[in-house]
């Protein structure tokens, strides 16, 4: 299954990032990851968040350019080597990774990622067994 | 009033009545300017009174009147009439120098608000529209010359001026808006903020109608707004010096302005050589009032490039069709020894459906050399893949080179970081030293 994460075009503009947060810490949503993306001239804000349609909703009421796509979450255990047997299974089977980030959680270690095939992510989650999150489930960790 | 004009006699008479018409009024348009300071002193220097016009050609041997000669008179060195008589000013916002100033009377102000009447009933406004108004009022023209205009012609008028889009749309629907009044920028930012409401102007709002001014743009800006808010967009130019707006507007044919020859005799120029173009060809529009009372212009320099359009207009108009405005002389950059005004930028901008409408030019020295970077605001995000943004920029350069010839720097940013003020959008800064 796949969960929904903004991103967010952002500006290299002191106080730009802060203002952001703001206008979603107001409202009562809460972060659970977020991850910048940048180049000289701009970045991208990714974030996934308690409540992802409200916060989008919001976010372009305040005129942000923003937008929702979905990528992959997939819990394993925080140990020496998991991380790069996870992986090794996508690029066994030939998929490649747009890009990924990951944060952890009571010896958990969430990792985030866009694949260019999501069919066939599914097909290797499903065949490793992996532990792939739901929304409401990243949700309540 | 017929179905088709507001005053049919006028709109379409014969080329010939018309000149006779022009030359009559001309006459006497010289005549009354000699009340002036300015005129009076100037027509004795030259010799020059009504007696040296007996055709229509002979207004070639008066000088042109400029901006300047208007600063250098402020604030009443150009009134016709004694002080009295003036109801009304209306002031530049003079950011270069001396703000101008233009004195009105009250028959003035009837003729104004007769000719904006006739350019809304003319890409078919009636008395059943409602009618909002998104111009700053007070010295800009755009707020009071639309209001009487729009009241001569019937309309429930509503005065909501400039700013607060939310407050704009909620008239817009609370009121049964029919026709809007905005400049280009704005135009687009209410498409935004409609979206943002989670509102369709084609079904949640009853506009049919936008008169669009105050800013020059392009043929593919109309077409944005006009697809974005489901309304049919008309051109429309007038400047502050001739009243404001009014002076020429598009028919339905949407081809085109008509600019009214009744109350203004056009001549376009060489802005070097002061000598007029051929039809067609682009040039610095000149102008001289034919109604006004309190100041008249005697061949005034507007600055604004444009073409006469050839050939007779199936609308049935017989006033001269000018092209949209290409920009204005004081508009163009010489950057790197090239020409470039800033709507050939605006035309490549506004065929990316990615983008946003607002963009800055900025233009400076980095050593040696001018370098050009275009500042474009982005529309909502339609990736969150770098490599789509990077080819979008790489795209965008490579067809402002094809226009401009230079290779510009582009910069995507943030919808709504660019300014925009209340009465026109910045578009260009120049900060070469030199300049």
């Amino acid at each position: 299954m796949t969960i929904n994460q903004i991103s967010i075009f952002l500006e290299n503009k002191f106080g730009r990032l802060n203002e952001i947060l703001s206008f979603l810490s107001k409202e009562n949503i809460r972060v659970i990851t977020a991850t910048v993306a940048d180049t000289s001239d701009y970045g991208i804000l990714r974030l996934i968040t308690s409540n992802q349609i409200k916060a989008l909703q919001l976010l372009k009421e305040n005129g942000v350019s923003a937008n929702l796509n979905t990528v992959l979450a997939i819990s394993v255990d925080s140990s020496i080597g998991k991380f790069a047997e996870t992986i090794q299974c996508f690029t066994k089977a030939g998929i490649s990774i747009e890009y990924m980030y990951c944060f952890s959680i009571n010896q958990k270690a969430i990792l985030v990622l866009r694949t260019n095939n999501i069919d066939a992510a599914h097909e290797v989650i499903r065949r490793y067994g992996m532990n792939n999150l739901s929304e409401a489930e990243l949700n309540n960790l | 009033m017929t179905e088709k004009y507001w005053e049919e006699e006028i709109e379409t008479m014969s080329r010939a009545d018309l000149e006779k018409l022009q030359l009559e009024r001309l006459k006497k348009t010289v005549a009354h300017a000699s009340n002036s300071p300015f005129y009076k002193k100037l027509f004795a220097e030259k010799g020059l009174s009504a007696d040296s016009i007996k055709t229509l050609d002979d207004l070639k041997k008066f000088p042109f009147t400029t901006k300047e000669d208007l600063r250098n008179n402020y604030p009443f060195g150009l009134a016709a009439v004694p002080m009295e008589d003036i109801v009304r000013l209306h002031s530049s916002s003079g950011t270069t120098g001396n703000p101008t100033v233009v004195l009105h009377t009250k028959n003035d102000l009837d003729a104004w608000a007769n000719q904006v009447a006739r350019c809304m009933y003319m890409v078919g406004v009636r008395k059943s529209d409602v009618f909002q108004n998104t111009s700053g009022y007070g010295m800009f023209t755009g707020g009071l010359g639309y209001q009487y205009g729009a009241e001569l012609l019937g309309c429930l008028t509503v005065p909501a001026a400039a700013g607060n889009s939310k407050r704009q749309i909620k008239f817009i629907r609370d009121f049964g808006t029919t026709v809007l009044h905005t400049i280009p920028s704005y135009a687009t930012r209410l498409a935004e903020v409609f979206q943002e409401e989670g509102l369709d102007p084609r079904k949640d709002s009853k506009l049919k109608i936008m008169c669009v001014g105050a800013e020059p743009h392009s043929e593919e800006q109309r077409k944005r707004i006009e697809e974005l808010l489901g309304l049919k967009a008309y051109n429309c130019f007038g400047m502050s010096e001739m009243n404001g707006p009014g002076v020429a507007f598009e028919c339905q044919e949407q081809n085109g302005l008509h600019i009214w020859e009744d109350m203004v005799i056009v001549e376009i120029i060489n802005p070097e050589t002061l000598e007029p173009v051929k039809d067609g060809e682009v040039g610095e529009m000149v102008l001289t009032t034919l109604r006004r009372e309190a100041m008249p212009l005697i061949r005034y320099r507007t600055r604004d490039l444009t073409s006469f359009m050839p050939g007779e207009c199936p609308c049935g108009r017989t006033h001269r069709r000018i092209s949209r405005i290409k920009g204005r002389s004081d508009d163009m950059m010489i950057v790197k020894g090239v020409n470039i005004f800033p709507i050939q930028i605006e035309r490549i901008l506004m065929n990316f459906k990615e983008l946003g409408m607002n963009y800055l030019i900025t233009i400076d020295t980095v050593g040696n050399n001018d370098e050009m970077l275009v500042e474009v605001e982005l529309g909502d995000l339609h990736t969150d893949d770098f490599t789509k943004l990077q080819s979008l920029t790489k795209e965008i350069t490579r067809q402002l080179k094809d226009e401009i010839l230079l290779t510009p720097k582009v910069k995507l940013v943030e919808k709504g970081s660019l300014p925009v003020s209340e009465g026109k959008a910045v578009r260009v800064k120049d900060l070469r030293k030199n300049h």
